[in-house]
């Protein structure tokens, strides 16, 4: 009985001593999924998914502590990118998607205060201090970032009107999904 | 040479662990979704079993039988299984993180798949020699994955499929699996084990 209990321990500690060696050897810096969803965010820093910028959101979503929709500028591409990479079912996007629209600065009101230049994620407004301020329209991202900073409200989203040198082809539509309570219910059964 | 060849046969494709034996069903069934995941959960379970086969008869040969003390054959079967299972988890992490989280809890339920402790028993109930043993692991872990894998292929299917609400889920996943079943039993006959 005695060599039965020895023996147990004795292939216990040296299968202990084994695994203590590899979590050492094998020993995780950092963590690599933020950087990878990162990766894949637009960069544009923006702050609407609510939070200080790419890299927070992407350690929270490595954390499984938010939804993967929330990304404005990303919209459906980076939505569906990171349902594919973390796994998940994609969601419908947070806030519905507004039609693409360009900053517009009216000129007689601008009085070239800068603020909306610091404010810009993608320095799509150029301008100095007193001078009147512009938007480089293939710049900007349409994040309405520039609106609450303003002192005088001379800033509008305009839509991007779809005329011959702006059309493009629709996106392929997503594949129907029609069974996604049928998806949970499986993994109960599983 | 052409015994090795038979085992590895017998064991992917004749007597398949999932469709003809019937073991392994809980990761066949709930890792079976994404094609990606499957393949994923296939190389893990490769290599676990493969591992584990190899280790338990060693531990078996020369500790076990040795000392007399057969009869604890399953617990220490057990404790080698958690223990390589345990080192493949840390091996993903660092290799692969983002399967690691998406595996999820099906990774350490790799201890409890009951194809591990099955093909670490049937070595000895088949008294393999340690080259038999191994390859019958790998055989029976590439049978699984295989099986894995296509069924996952076909979940995927079927998922976007029209299929008729009383067969949603579940139900037209385990018909799926019955079918397949069906289809491996033509290779009975094949290798006569």
């Amino acid at each position: 009985m005695f060599t039965a209990i020895l023996a147990m321990t004795l292939l216990a500690a040296v299968l202990g001593l084994l695994l203590g060696y590899s979590a050492i050897r094998f020993r995780v810096e950092g963590n690599p999924i933020a950087d990878q969803i990162d990766a894949l965010l637009p960069q544009t820093q923006c702050g609407q998914c609510g939070h200080p910028g790419c890299r927070p959101y992407a350690e929270a979503l490595a954390r499984g502590e938010d939804e993967i929709n929330k990304c404005v500028p990303g919209g459906e591409t980076t939505l569906l990118a990171l349902a594919d990479l973390l796994g998940r079912d994609p969601v419908a996007l947070e806030v519905e998607e507004k039609p693409p629209a360009v900053a517009l600065i009216d000129e007689q009101t601008c009085i070239g205060c800068t603020l909306c230049l610091q404010a810009c994620p993608v320095d799509a407004i150029v301008g100095a201090a007193k001078q009147l301020h512009g938007v480089i329209a293939s710049e900007c991202t349409g994040c309405e970032l520039c609106l609450p900073p303003c002192p005088v409200e001379c800033i509008r989203m305009v839509p991007v009107v779809t005329d011959i040198a702006h059309w493009r082809w629709p996106y392929p539509r997503p594949v129907p999904r029609h069974h996604q309570d049928a998806h949970a219910s499986q993994r109960e059964a599983a | 040479m052409t015994e090795y060849a038979l085992i590895l046969i017998g064991t992917v494709l004749v007597n398949n662990f999932v469709l003809v034996k019937f073991l392994g069903l809980c990761p066949f069934m709930g890792v079976s979704k994404k094609l990606e995941t499957a393949a994923g959960m296939g190389l893990a379970t490769t290599f676990v079993l493969t591992l584990s086969s190899v280790t338990s008869w060693l531990v078996n040969h020369y500790l076990l039988v040795p000392l007399g003390i057969e009869y604890l054959r399953i617990i220490a079967f057990i404790l080698v299984i958690a223990a390589v299972v345990q080192f493949t988890e840390t091996l993903m992490r660092k290799t692969s993180p983002v399967l690691y989280q998406v595996l999820g809890i099906f990774l350490p339920l790799i201890t409890t798949n009951c194809a591990v402790l099955g093909v670490a028993l049937l070595n000895l109930q088949s008294e393999h020699t340690l080259v038999e043993a191994t390859l019958y692991g790998f055989g029976a872990a590439l049978g699984f994955s295989l099986v894995l894998t296509l069924f996952a292929a076909m979940r995927e299917r079927v998922a976007v499929g029209d299929v008729p609400e009383p067969f949603q889920g579940s139900a037209i996943a385990l018909i799926t699996a019955g079918l397949m079943s069906l289809a491996f039993m033509g290779f009975a006959g094949l290798v006569s084990n």
